[in-house]
């Protein structure tokens, strides 16, 4: 018997990594607010790393709320908001010398959408609240044929929900039967699919698979949500702590909405620019 | 402790572990080292191999501890996130509310027994395909077919388990669900009926390849015993057979149905998540939510820190109640079912 000793078992431990250290402070810009508008903000931030790679910006995404409240604290740079800033909020701002400065960016308008074969082509606010709130189930009841209204709404944490909430379902909840999916896209492919749903999705998203409705009379396109007319829209904010230093980073930031490149950004994430090139 | 072993006599267990082919060449290899290699080692030898043995044991439990450890952390971690909830006023509703209105900016509700029976519901519908179709299957795998062919088709059935949920979840919702409204009449094809389809696909893999092992495990004994009283094939099967090999095929039914509470991408996609409890409690063409499918779609927009996101901490931890308490029965069921096993081939 060989008394050599071997090498029984090889471990490879996994080493970690070491956390990168962050980039100067001075050139960090905070952007902190709606969920509505990060999506925007962050397509803001990728095609500034390209203009300016020295520049960090971050993006949180926590809420109107949280943003106005940051902005009153001077946790942030900008504010981005999906309504306008409330009384106290602007009294507490003040009281804490920071003045709020909105920049409208963008418009957003959610369309409700059906199934092409469904005749039924114009709703009132309130027959869609209905629909959500399971008191009206089939489409007979609103002119259409006799057909199951299959419902369909965003999931709850979405900025399109937030947006429909507060403009169609006045403080009422939803029918426990609305079925939930996570994006624009799914809602789409759920409607083109079948026949007798209703959902909502961003303008950026009716196609020719899917059907928007007038709602108050008022059919959703570009010119009627960026003038206010159609019901189902609101402006979406940033705001700053007083105008920006014309040429800073925050001043190209909170205008970028003016330029071609911010207005491919905002059509692209399914909302209506205020201004047109 | 049995490896730590082989540095004491290394040649004899290696020969044990290695089988009687491989022995001659070891032999044969340990000759040829006995030229070069002193008899004797010298201390500073000794001690390496001393301390080579004590580092390679430390580093074996090491890892073995690391994994128990992590179960364990994974516990408390989500009993701490949901400990809050507990005390935030709204466990009263918990389990008596069907609502769940999390985000409602004036009055948030957190009921989850309509996502806990859209759990139940789906298991169960999965179960009831599963389990014959499953058993069925296993009982012809080992008792029917021929060898050869069961080479073949266990392992393909074993290949449905390697297909990512992801991939069911795009079958179930872009092709059986728009399938199911043109040729079923359903209103929606997102609903309990195709998730429990598509989830009991991918439970009979696991149920087949368990009860399979099982049903094999019976002592042919047994079988010849059986035929030797006259019993046909069928009434061997009936009632000697698959009787003793009862607890292998629960433990499988058990594990398939633990694929099935805890699937989430496939039910998220495919069930409608309609946060409702089915009414009548047959109608399986109606959407519903489950526990998994909640926490999934909505913890990554929830702000942390807020009641909502401890209430999905909370229903994590009756989804990982639920799961262990299976988990649990299945392993004393297996535990059970291998002694007998184990000791009527001893006898043999």
């Amino acid at each position: 018997m060989t008394r050599s000793k071997q090498v029984l078992i090889l471990v490879v431990l996994a080493g970690t990594m070491a956390a990168g250290a962050a980039a100067a402070d001075s050139k960090t810009i905070k952007m902190e607010g709606s969920t509505t508008v990060g999506p925007i903000a962050d397509a803001y931030v990728e095609a500034f790393k390209k203009m300016h790679p020295d520049v960090t910006i971050t993006v949180n995404k926590s809420g109107s709320g949280n943003g106005a409240a940051a902005l009153v604290d001077n946790r942030c740079d900008i504010a981005n908001l999906s309504r306008f800033m409330k009384d106290q909020e602007f009294k507490d701002a003040v009281a804490k010398g920071v003045m709020p400065v909105a920049h409208a960016i963008a418009m957003d308008g959610v369309c409700v959408v059906v199934h092409p074969s469904n005749p039924v082509g114009a709703l009132t606010a309130a027959q869609v609240r209905d629909i959500y709130t399971g008191k009206v189930t089939n489409w007979k009841d609103l002119g259409g044929a006799d057909m199951k209204i299959v419902v369909v709404s965003r999931d709850t944490s979405s900025g399109t929900y937030e947006t429909f909430e507060q403009l169609v379902m006045a403080k009422q909840k939803m029918a426990a039967g609305v079925q939930y999916v996570a994006s624009n896209p799914e809602a789409h492919a759920m409607v083109k699919s079948t026949a007798g749903a209703v959902a909502y999705v961003g303008l950026g998203f009716v196609d020719k698979d899917v059907k928007a409705l007038k709602i108050d009379g008022v059919m959703p396109s570009r010119k009627t949500i960026a003038k206010g007319e159609y019901p189902v829209s609101r402006p979406l904010f940033m705001f700053t702590n007083g105008y920006p230093k014309l040429g800073s980073i925050i001043h190209a930031l909170a205008t970028f909405h003016l330029t071609p490149k911010g207005q491919d950004i905002i059509d692209a994430k399914g909302f209506v620019p205020v201004t047109e090139y | 402790m049995r490896i730590a072993d082989c540095g004491l006599s290394e040649s004899q267990s290696g020969a044990q572990l290695l089988g009687a082919a491989g022995a001659s060449i070891l032999t044969w290899s340990a000759a040829a080292a006995e030229f070069d290699r002193p008899l004797l080692l010298t201390p500073r030898q000794d001690l390496l191999g001393w301390i080579g043995r004590r580092v390679g044991l430390a580093l074996l439990q090491l890892v073995a501890l690391t994994c128990v450890l992590s179960v364990l952390f994974i516990f408390i971690f989500i009993i701490k996130e949901a400990l809050p909830f507990f005390t935030s006023g709204h466990v009263g509703e918990m389990f008596t509310s069907a609502k769940w209105y999390p985000t409602d900016p004036s009055r948030p509700v957190f009921g989850i027994l309509a996502m806990v029976m859209g759990s139940v519901d789906v298991t169960v519908g999965a179960l009831v395909i599963a389990v014959p179709v499953g058993l069925l299957a296993a009982v012809f795998l080992s008792d029917i077919v021929p060898f050869g062919m069961r080479q073949v088709v266990k392992p393909v059935i074993e290949l449905l388990a390697a297909i990512p949920s992801v991939a069911y979840g795009f079958f179930a919702a872009l092709v059986f669900a728009p399938w199911m409204q043109d040729n079923l009449g359903v209103d929606s094809g997102k609903n309990a009926l195709n998730c429990s389809i598509i989830l009991a696909i991918m439970a009979i893999p696991t149920i087949v390849s368990i009860s399979e092992d099982a049903l094999s495990a019976v002592g042919r004994d047994l079988r010849e015993g059986a035929f030797a009283l006259g019993a046909t094939r069928a009434e061997a099967l009936c009632t000697v057979i698959i009787p003793a090999a009862g607890r292998g095929i629960i433990a499988g039914v058990i594990l398939g149905m633990m694929r099935a509470i805890g699937e989430t991408m496939l039910v998220w996609m495919a069930s409608g998540n309609a946060n409702q409890v089915i009414h009548p409690w047959y109608d399986f063409t109606q959407s519903v939510r489950t526990m998994t499918a909640t926490i999934a779609g909505e913890m990554g927009e929830t702000a942390k820190n807020t009641t909502h996101y401890h209430a999905l901490f909370a229903v994590g931890l009756v989804l990982l109640a639920i799961t262990f308490g299976l988990n649990l029965v299945s392993e004393a069921l297996m535990a059970r079912g291998r002694r007998p096993a184990a000791a009527g081939r001893r006898k043999a």
